[in-house]
């Protein structure tokens, strides 16, 4: 029995698009309208922020992501398709050697994760990615 | 039957190979030990060249967490368990450390488990904690899976980690590994289904969109990112059952201690990775 | 207090003066959203905890804000940056009013 690494079929692709939970679309929040409840409005540079998070969730019960944004105030992380769209706010003090972090969240779905830094000279960027949460075998 | 026919074919569907998971290539090395995560398959498996560890077959996130102490969560239970070892519990007023110096005494227990003992009784790790519990210490019976049963034998198969895995299948232990392995290759529940056929017929393929694995237990108990604590093995044994909508045996039962037996021996070879981080 | 509580912090034992340490922080919790229902199909209240912070002799490092989507098991690694000989001091705060702390002393190398 081979090991699937090896084994690149067009057929797997579309058939575990299939089993991937979409996001209920009525109910996922625009990332524009996320990032500007945070914002108050103001525009977000695309630029100043890293969102790093798995492109496929293992298990949409605990996805690692880290964030980063030199020179931040605090970072707001959100999730867009998630019956409650926030996830946390990690502000940094004098004591933090670097404005980033890591830890696990829990997505309800595939949906866009959001993340809003607050930079010292009250400006802001904001970076958004897809993550993929699958439904796994045997409905486990 | 027509039924029957259509459950396999919905099956073959769905199991359906997908590139790019993260996977065979990569080497586990947990607090620089290395492990063996691929070896030959033990004699006494006729249709499986090559044993993977279910580490093999999770995403790269996944697999990283196992591969650090302080970042695979399933430390935070062995912590508990460290304590729990200290306690005084029963009328005994004693705890596992009056007679046990420290967990480190059970080094290499959990890679020869399950086993026959002199009485010829097939034994399990949560077995011989409950006899101490009740014979020794007066204590009660902890539940066969429960958050203090599945965190002792995570303490005490920590003991055991990077130990290759050596059950004994023969002698005394010979009637209780056939019908392990009956068990094994015997079709249950309204899915019609048997261990071997998603563990050895479709390991590598995915199920949905879920790797499968060879099903190999030299892990557990494993943290589960699913319900995010320790999975003992007959607790995951009666999860599949049910999965298959079968009735499942009774953990710690006959049924579920002869097919651990197999099921151990199909890893012959592999590292024990107790506690160990899957889906 | 929530059943069962257990924190685990990694800080190094020692530093040198300025230098910038990786700490990571892992809790047993449940995170119990608010959103899961009982058998009998009557919601199980919310119960989380909801905020974490790390100071070093009584300096903000970080201060967490946590919502129900951060996972069971809450973790957490970021960097602080080591001025002198001191104790880090971590706090999480739960929705029932418990507080759980765990302090770790870093002596300069």
């Amino acid at each position: 029995m081979k090991l699937t690494r090896r084994d690149t079929m067009a057929i797997g692709g579309a058939a575990a698009l299939m089993t991937i939970l979409p996001s209920l679309s009525s109910a996922a929040i625009p990332v524009n309208e996320l990032v500007m409840g945070v914002t108050g409005g103001a525009d977000a540079a695309s630029t100043g922020i890293s969102l790093t998070a798995p492109e496929i969730a293992e298990n949409g019960n605990t996805v690692p992501i880290s964030i980063d944004a030199p020179g931040a105030v605090a970072i707001t992380v959100m999730a867009a398709g998630n019956p409650r769209p926030g996830v946390a706010t990690f502000n940094f003090g004098a004591g933090s050697a670097s404005q980033s972090a890591t830890t696990r969240i829990r997505l309800a779905g595939t949906q866009d994760v959001v993340a809003v830094a607050e930079m010292a000279d009250g400006s802001f960027a904001s970076a958004h990615q897809t993550v993929k949460v699958t439904i796994g075998g045997c409905g486990g | 039957m027509k039924f029957k026919k259509l459950i396999t074919v919905v099956v073959g569907a769905l199991a359906i190979p997908f590139a790019a998971i993260a996977g065979e290539d990569s080497q586990l090395t947990v607090e620089g030990q290395l492990m063996v995560t691929s070896v030959a398959a033990p004699a006494h498996m006729e249709n499986v060249d090559e044993i993977f560890s279910g580490w093999v077959f999770r995403k790269d996130e996944t697999q990283a967490l196992q591969m650090d102490d302080f970042d695979n969560p399933a430390f935070i239970f062995i912590d508990k368990a460290i304590d729990t070892f200290s306690k005084v519990e029963g009328t005994a007023g004693k705890a596992c450390v009056s007679c046990h110096e420290s967990p480190e005494v059970f080094k290499g227990l959990r890679a020869s488990m399950p086993r026959i003992n002199s009485s010829g009784e097939l034994e399990t790790i949560p077995e011989l904690v409950n006899g101490c519990r009740t014979e020794r210490m007066g204590a009660e019976k902890w539940k066969w899976s429960g958050g203090d049963m599945a965190g002792i034998i995570g303490l005490i198969g920590l003991q055991s980690r990077g130990m290759t895995v050596n059950v004994a299948i023969d002698g005394a232990a010979s009637s209780a590994w056939d019908k392990g392995k009956d068990l094994y290759y015997t079709r249950v529940g309204q899915l019609n289904m048997s261990c071997a056929n998603c563990h050895e017929d479709n390991y590598g393929n995915m199920i949905r969109a879920d790797h499968l694995s060879m099903g190999q237990i030299n892990g557990f108990p494993t943290y589960r990112l699913k319900n995010a604590k320790l999975n003992t093995i007959h607790g995951r044994f009666k999860g599949c059952m049910k999965n298959i909508r079968a009735t499942p045996y009774k953990e710690g039962g006959d049924e579920f201690k002869a097919l651990e037996l197999y099921v151990a021996s199909r890893s012959n070879g592999l590292t024990i990775e107790t506690p160990s981080v899957r889906n | 207090m929530a059943k069962g509580v257990k924190a685990r912090v990694k800080v190094p034992k020692t530093a040198d003066v300025g230098e910038i340490v990786t700490l990571k922080t892992l809790i047993s919790h449940k995170m119990e959203s608010g959103l899961r229902k009982d058998s009998d199909g009557n919601k199980i209240p919310q119960s989380i905890i909801n905020r974490f912070t790390c100071a070093f002799n009584g300096n903000t490092v970080i201060d967490v804000k946590m919502a129900a989507a951060i996972s069971t098991n809450p973790y957490f690694a970021f960097d602080a940056v080591v001025p002198e000989a001191g104790e880090f001091h971590f706090t999480w705060y739960d929705d029932d009013g418990s507080i759980y702390e765990e302090k770790k002393s870093v002596k300069i190398a």
